[in-house]
């Protein structure tokens, strides 16, 4: 009877380790799927070129048609869809954690048409001309809709996943309302916009991911420190506050990281939807809720799936290009209504 | 009741008349109701004529039109769903309609932006119409779980078709020409720019048709809103009306938005202002309908010289900015007291 009490406490720890070394398994995993896609996402396009001409351009570039095709051309894309994918796969993630909401994704509520809003601003007063320019007024257009959306939804008794959608909506047609009205009174503004508005990493050269990095970093770093903490807040904040977490803080770092990551995805691709839902969808079912593991998981699955996204929409497209949030737009849908389907909505 | 209802129905009724012939008394040409109403009943100058008959008239006629259609299918989807939010520029079906009419008006656009004759007359609102339904097919199929339809889901739901159909509408936008985007654009903010009678007449028969439909219906949407079992028990074939009424609230929303395009928030507020001044159950539909076409008029009364009077300059807004900048306070105005409610 004495032996069996050591035997106990043992158990847990033996049982714990398991899970830890799938999990970490199961990240390189992914990290090995995405060096694949980045991979694959410069090796095919119009143009087959086999793993030794992009080695070569790579390594060696002496200025031939496979090596500018693949310095120029694939790898600014793809390295921008890593960058990207990662911002906004973890803005997904953080978002659904903190709203315990499997809904939350920042592309549709809102956040994309205030960026819109803010870009045709820009360029309609002549401030913002071209893709490097338009980031400064699409940061700030996303992060003023993130965080307005987000407080007008939660008045009362806190956001419910009808309540954000819906004022997203509401928001999102109060907005488009200014854009469109913008728009219309200038052909040039239009065309740049439309442009923008259709959400792609085609053509957004290095400079571009230059310009978020900042960003990008800060919010990345902010939901590094923020994924421990959401752990304990995903326990209800009367245990979170009695484990000695500050939740305000909590609550402020997870909208700041959440803000600052999607307003730079949007910045610098234009509207991505469903990538976030996605990416947050995909982690939760490999890791469980640990936000640990969850929210860099979501981080590798929301860069894989950009940069697939962007190389079906090259692959399917041909001359003309499927653009990469139209890709995810169509294959979002279908999963969106998936979650919905799964669970009891209040309204 | 019927009291009520009734006088508030001829009260809109005259009052979107009134706001109509405003609508067509002013413009850069001014002219006196008098003259406006004078033209009307067939006298006039033929310059007064021209202006008032064919360039002010077809658009007026398509706004209030568009206005009765889109606020008697809001009317309906609510009825159904028995929520305020299930209309159809939320759910879904005007992104749908949308999507449709923007295809056309992209992939028949040749460049040069012509819209070949037959297709822009018959193409987009049969492409709207058909977009419309998919839409309305697609929600409607993936929102029935365990033969229950939740209205949390629908329009979860919606928002998430709508986002798809948008996607798309991006797509489209990109790979047209510019000129047919600029048209495309200009028609999705929803707009009676240029409206000739060949907008007006598609919508006008489909209200001629339907709203007498809807209207036969009136009993069995009254039993419907004390619950599916109880309608069934008073004798109401819930499954058949049901399908029979969501086909013509899509196809009065697609009509419509092939006409003047995705004008936003009329079947979602109209309705509800309605039923609250009428203080019913449901929205009434006659009510409704005449509110739904004083406020179309009125905006884009608005929308057309809003800019002027403000003296910002001779711009004219489409009207779906007036609707949308006044309808989504509205919004969110009813989220916040549904969410108090739950």
């Amino acid at each position: 009877m004495s032996s069996a009490v050591p035997t106990r406490p043992a158990l847990p720890p033996v049982r714990a380790a398991r899970p830890a070394v799938r999990r970490t398994a199961a990240l390189l995993a992914l990290v090995a799927v995405l060096v694949l896609a980045f991979a694959a996402s410069l090796a095919l396009g119009s143009r087959w070129l086999g793993p030794g001409a992009v080695w070569h351009a790579l390594v060696s570039s002496d200025g031939s048609d496979a090596d500018v095709i693949v310095r120029d051309l694939r790898l600014p894309r793809t390295v921008v869809a890593v960058l990207i994918g990662l911002c906004l796969g973890i803005a997904g993630a953080l978002m659904q954690g903190h709203t315990r909401n499997a809904l939350a994704e920042p592309g549709i509520f809102g956040v994309s048409s205030g960026a819109a809003f803010a870009v045709v601003l820009g360029l309609q007063l002549g401030v913002a001309d071209s893709v490097s320019s338009t980031v400064w007024f699409a940061l700030a257009g996303a992060l003023v809709a993130t965080f307005g959306v987000q407080r007008l939804a939660s008045r009362g008794s806190g956001a419910t996943p009808v309540g954000l959608a819906l004022t997203g909506a509401a928001v999102a047609a109060l907005l488009g309302a200014l854009t469109s009205s913008i728009v219309l009174l200038d052909a040039d503004t239009l065309d740049a916009y439309r442009f923008w508005a259709v959400g792609s990493v085609a053509g957004r050269g290095l400079d571009v991911a230059g310009q978020v990095l900042p960003f990008a970093l800060v919010g990345l770093a902010l939901a590094a420190i923020n994924a421990r903490d959401l752990d304990l807040l995903t326990l209800g904040d009367d245990v979170a506050a009695g484990l000695g977490l500050s939740i305000r803080r909590a609550r402020l770092v997870g909208l700041g990281a959440i803000g600052l990551l999607t307003a730079a995805g949007v910045a610098a691709c234009g509207p991505i939807g469903f990538l976030g839902l996605l990416a947050g969808h995909v982690a939760r079912r490999m890791f469980g809720a640990r936000n640990v593991w969850l929210i860099p998981a979501a981080g590798l699955i929301g860069a894989t799936a950009l940069i697939l996204a962007d190389l079906v929409g090259r692959l399917v497209g041909g001359a003309g290009e499927v653009q990469a949030g139209v890709v995810l737009g169509i294959v979002g849908a279908p999963l969106f209504v998936i979650v919905v389907r799964r669970r009891a909505v209040a309204l | 009741m019927k009291s009520r209802t009734i006088a508030l129905s001829i009260l809109f009724a005259v009052l979107a008349v009134v706001v109509a012939l405003l609508s067509l008394s002013i413009g850069t040409t001014k002219l006196p109701v008098s003259e406006v109403v004078e033209v009307l009943l067939g006298g006039g100058r033929r310059g007064t004529r021209l202006v008032v008959l064919d360039l002010r008239l077809p658009r007026v006629a398509t706004g209030l039109l568009v206005g009765i259609a889109f606020a008697v299918s809001g009317a309906l989807l609510q009825t159904l769903a028995r929520n305020a939010l299930a209309s159809p520029d939320i759910v879904g079906v005007n992104s749908g309609a949308s999507a449709g009419a923007v295809a056309v008006i992209v992939l028949a656009g040749t460049g040069g932006g012509n819209i070949s004759g037959v297709a822009a007359k018959v193409g987009i609102p049969l492409a709207a119409v058909l977009g419309g339904l998919l839409a309305t097919l697609i929600v409607g199929a993936l929102s029935i779980q365990r033969g229950m339809v939740d209205a949390g889901r629908v329009v979860l739901i919606g928002v998430g078709i709508a986002a798809a159909a948008n996607s798309l509408v991006a797509w489209l936008l990109v790979i047209g020409d510019v000129n047919d985007a600029g048209r495309a654009a200009a028609w999705l903010a929803g707009s009676l720019n240029a409206r000739a009678w060949s907008d007006a007449v598609p919508v006008g028969v489909a209200v001629l048709l339907l709203l007498p439909v809807a209207i036969m219906f009136n009993r069995d949407l009254s039993a419907l809103v004390l619950g599916d079992d109880v309608a069934s028990s008073l004798g109401v074939r819930v499954a058949r009306i049901r399908l029979a009424l969501l086909v013509v609230a899509t196809v009065l929303a697609a009509m419509a938005t092939a006409g003047a395009g995705p004008i936003a928030f009329i079947a979602l507020v109209a309705p509800q202002i309605a039923q609250r001044l009428t203080r019913m159950e449901r929205p009434p539909l006659v009510t409704t309908a005449m509110l739904g076409a004083l406020f179309v008029v009125l905006a884009d009364l608005i929308a057309r010289n809003g800019l002027g009077w403000l003296q910002v300059g001779p711009y004219e807004l489409p009207v779906g900015v007036v609707t949308a900048a006044a309808g989504a306070p509205y919004l969110l105005h009813l989220i916040g007291r549904q969410q108090k409610g739950r």
